[in-house]
């Protein structure tokens, strides 16, 4: 049905989530549909769809007030239907002749509620299922039955939500994406050659999409045995002169550390796309959360400080993947794309993406012109590849300028100083900044940018006086950035306890609060409201 | 590097067997470059943590390129240049604590994938930069300071761990015999898959074995150490098995898997000729997902 939709042109967004288990189990998706653009899945149900009596008792209290329910009768009853529809789906998709129906069925009424047109859908089918096989046209007639079906029982019933606005024209052509889709091709247009990574909810969609996908002669995809052999890997490879990257989610993040080290001391760029779920040790590993900035920022023990950019919408995430390779070929270091299960597995529809924007960076390949000297000088200086010239030692020992090890210390300071000095070439971060001429502003991170958007919206239409800051590129933080929030309140909403980033504002001199929630969900824009109503108070 | 470098001030202790592992890998290293006329450049050395990580630094001569990464994990970094760069020599070196121990768990997979680098394994039988803790091959009951007792596990069986976990060419050597060992080691490097040469190369500090290796006959002590003769079948890992569960040592060419082997870069190589798909490009991937 979302599909539907958004070929008629309104704007999608569909979310779903499933336990760790394979078979049996709640599984739910959700759908978004609107005339105007989406920026979170929304607080509420209009129309709740269960197939059993588990999925009506677990989603109940988030039906609106109004909201229609439809039920598969077969299943169970309810004793009240005058907001509910129950339907014998699985009897009448075998009476409309195709047994498999059944959903199409439970469309069929949604669509008839919800006002989404009928003859967009009935396109839809005959497009979806015209695939040039033999039974092709049973399969369309049936489902079209089918439809007319379920339309038909929810307009006996009267019940009927409010019509949907007419479509939006659009100017540019537009895709419907998944979170990890847009990052793994962001990734391919910044040039990722080799990719290897190790199953985890929810990151493993990124692996297997690359493993589809990076397939060309001179590019390697590979399953590791663990986190640590694909960090470990990746550092071999990046060392070898590749753009290389992976995909983890915070166990296997936890697992990185001592490489991650290796490769901020070594100087071996990569990319690590950390997709955040709930809670420490196995935690949630289905749910959303943002617990791991702290972890991104410092993955290892020692002196180290991680770039990390956190896209904040799937627009994001694939220009977000392109800078990630890009900082990291332009430092010589790992960079963390910092990823929530929220925006990873999330689809959406968006504008395709202007292709002609895109630009891609190379580390500077050393010629031999400082010798065995790889380490030697201030700052980042040129990478000798393996076969090329330039020998040296890539030492996570701490090492002299041709890498040797040594424990003197004047060598540890002039080398923990270039280090830092490195991430200074890391100062193109943008951001957006809106009223912030206002005392206070609201400054998210990640994929808590659209409930905040959606919150500050509605706050500022509503006349509350407040500002608007936002970047992706969270570590380094755009020094314009800061100084925009020097003198500021500033509240910022995370999904964690410890309000992770907030205590990264203030460790920069920023007066920043948190305004935390960590249920594994994402936040709902009314809490938000009325939270930040509070704080104002 | 190391020669030439004042400020690198780590050393072997007297009569270390890794300088006799150190000189053999220069010469296998200068006869494979003469031999195939290939720079030095084209060979990588990868290097985990303990007395055995410090030979990426020692090595004289002809310098090839390094890593000196972190502990137990040079397996897996050689994994990662190889399969970036099949074109390059990768040879990792290690020692029994940094390849048994905490890198044991990489072995299987290499094994598995027959990543075409060679391990160089320098085997004391004790944690010697760390001075003188137990490691898997350090003999039960030896005392140890972390052993007081005397050590309570089991010796580990680096031969026969190696060949359950797939390893496809198996030399073992002694570190005092340094021709042998670097034709060994060059031999290694020539085949086309995953090549281990182990070295027992004793620790004169915390763990003394050239007596026990060698034998002493003035002391009546039978040598552990014997070279294979040509009665063993190389191919066959059943003779290889029961040839190394003997508590001796046997120095020689212990297995090595029947056939021709193809290594990890090639099989990969081969799937993607068989499948015969393009590289899509970015602009194809997007389109592919265009709202009709």
């Amino acid at each position: 049905m979302a599909s539907a939709a958004a070929a008629g042109g309104y704007h999608v967004l569909t979310f779903s989530t499933f336990p760790s288990q394979i078979k049996g189990g709640p599984a739910w998706g959700q759908a978004r549909i609107s005339s105007e653009e989406i920026l979170t899945p929304g607080d509420y149900l209009d129309v709740l769809v269960c197939q059993n009596r588990y999925a009506y008792d677990a989603n109940l209290p988030d039906l609106r007030e109004g909201g229609l329910v439809i039920y598969n009768s077969e299943e169970f009853e309810l004793p009240d239907n005058s907001r509910a529809l129950g339907l014998p789906a699985d009897r009448m998709a075998r009476e409309a002749g195709n047994p498999l129906a059944s959903t199409i069925i439970l469309i069929g009424a949604v669509a008839k509620m919800a006002g989404v047109s009928v003859e967009a859908l009935e396109a839809f089918i005959t497009k979806r299922w015209s695939r040039g096989r033999p039974g092709d046209e049973k399969i369309v007639s049936g489902n079209i039955t089918a439809l007319q079906m379920g339309v038909e029982e929810a307009a006996k019933t009267g019940l009927q939500l409010e019509d949907l606005d007419p479509a939006p024209t659009h100017d540019r052509p537009r895709i419907m994406i998944r979170g990890y889709e847009a990052a793994a091709i962001g990734a391919i247009a910044g040039g990722v050659e080799a990719f290897i990574g190790y199953p985890i909810s929810p990151a493993t969609t990124m692996l297997t999409y690359m493993e589809a996908n990076l397939v060309g002669k001179d590019r390697f995809v590979g399953q590791a045995s663990s986190e640590i052999e694909s960090i470990t890997a990746l550092i071999g490879s990046g060392y070898a002169g590749k753009v290389t990257m992976t995909s983890t989610s915070g166990p296997g993040l936890s697992l990185m550390g001592e490489g991650l080290g290796l490769a901020w001391m070594a100087e071996i760029p990569l990319v690590v796309a950390n997709v955040q779920r709930g809670g420490p040790a196995t935690g949630l590993p289905t749910k959303t959360e943002q617990s791991d900035l702290i972890v991104a920022m410092n993955p290892g023990h020692g002196d180290m400080s991680v770039p990390v950019i956190a896209p904040g919408s799937l627009e994001e995430a694939f220009w977000g993947a392109i800078a990630a390779i890009n900082w990291s070929e332009r430092y010589q270091g790992p960079v963390l794309l910092l990823s929530e299960a929220a925006i990873a597995e999330r689809a959406q529809d968006v504008p395709m993406p202007d292709l002609s924007q895109v630009r891609v960076e190379r580390r500077q390949v050393s010629q031999g012109e400082q010798g065995n000297r790889r380490y030697a000088g201030d700052g980042v200086t040129p990478f000798p590849v393996p076969g090329g010239a330039g020998a040296y030692v890539a030492n996570g020992s701490e090492h002299d300028e041709q890498g040797d090890t040594t424990h003197l210390p004047d060598i540890h300071v002039t080398m923990t100083n270039r280090r830092f000095k490195k991430l200074e070439v890391l100062n193109d971060g943008t951001f957006e900044a809106e009223r912030t001429e206002a005392e206070t502003i609201v400054l998210p991170w990640g994929g808590s940018k659209g409930s905040a958007r959606a919150a500050w919206n509605e706050l500022t239409a509503e006349g509350v006086d407040i500002g608007w800051c936002y970047t992706m590129f969270i570590n380094p933080l755009p020094a314009d950035l800061l100084t925009a929030l020097q003198g500021k309140r500033v509240l910022v909403p995370e999904l964690n306890y410890l309000g992770q980033f907030a205590a990264h504002l203030r460790s920069k001199g920023v007066n920043a609060e948190a305004i935390t929630q960590y249920t594994g969900l994402p936040f709902k824009v009314a809490d938000l409201k009325a939270e930040i109503r509070q704080r104002l108070a | 590097m190391a020669k030439r470098n004042p400020l690198y001030d780590f050393k072997w202790c007297p009569g270390c067997g890794d300088f006799g592992v150190k000189v053999a890998l220069e010469q296998a290293l200068v006869g494979r470059m003469a031999e195939r006329n290939e720079s030095i450049e084209n060979t990588v050395i990868v290097a985990g943590i303990g007395c055995s990580g410090n030979m990426v630094h020692m090595m004289e001569g002809p310098q090839p390129f390094g890593i000196h990464g972190i502990h137990g994990r040079a397996l897996p970094i050689a994994y990662g240049i190889k399969s970036a760069r099949p074109d390059l020599n990768v040879v990792v070196v290690a020692g029994d604590g940094d390849f048994l121990s905490i890198g044991a768990e990489h072995i299987g997979p290499q094994a598995r994938r027959n990543l075409d680098i060679t391990a160089v394994i320098m085997d004391n039988g004790i944690y010697g930069l760390t001075k003188g803790q137990a490691s898997p091959t350090t003999e039960m009951n030896v005392v140890t300071s972390t052993t007081r007792f005397g050590k309570l596990d089991d010796k580990l069986n680096p031969f026969l761990f190696y060949l359950g976990a797939g390893v496809p060419y198996l030399r073992s050597q002694l570190s005092s015999r340094v021709k042998d060992l670097a034709s060994d080691i060059k031999e290694a490097m020539e085949y086309p898959g995953f090549s281990i040469v182990h070295v027992q190369s004793p620790c004169t500090t915390y763990n003394d074995t050239y007596s026990l290796l060698k034998g002493d006959a003035k002391k009546g002590i039978e040598p552990l150490a014997y070279p294979l003769g040509d009665d063993h079948n190389a191919e066959d890992i059943t003779a290889a098995a029961n040839l190394v569960r003997d508590r001796r040592i046997p120095i020689g060419m212990i297995y090595r898997h029947e056939g021709e082997p193809v290594a990890a870069h090639q099989r990969l190589a081969d799937a993607k000729e068989r499948a015969n798909i393009e590289q899509a490009s970015v602009e194809q991937l997007l389109t592919a997902m265009t709202i009709a």
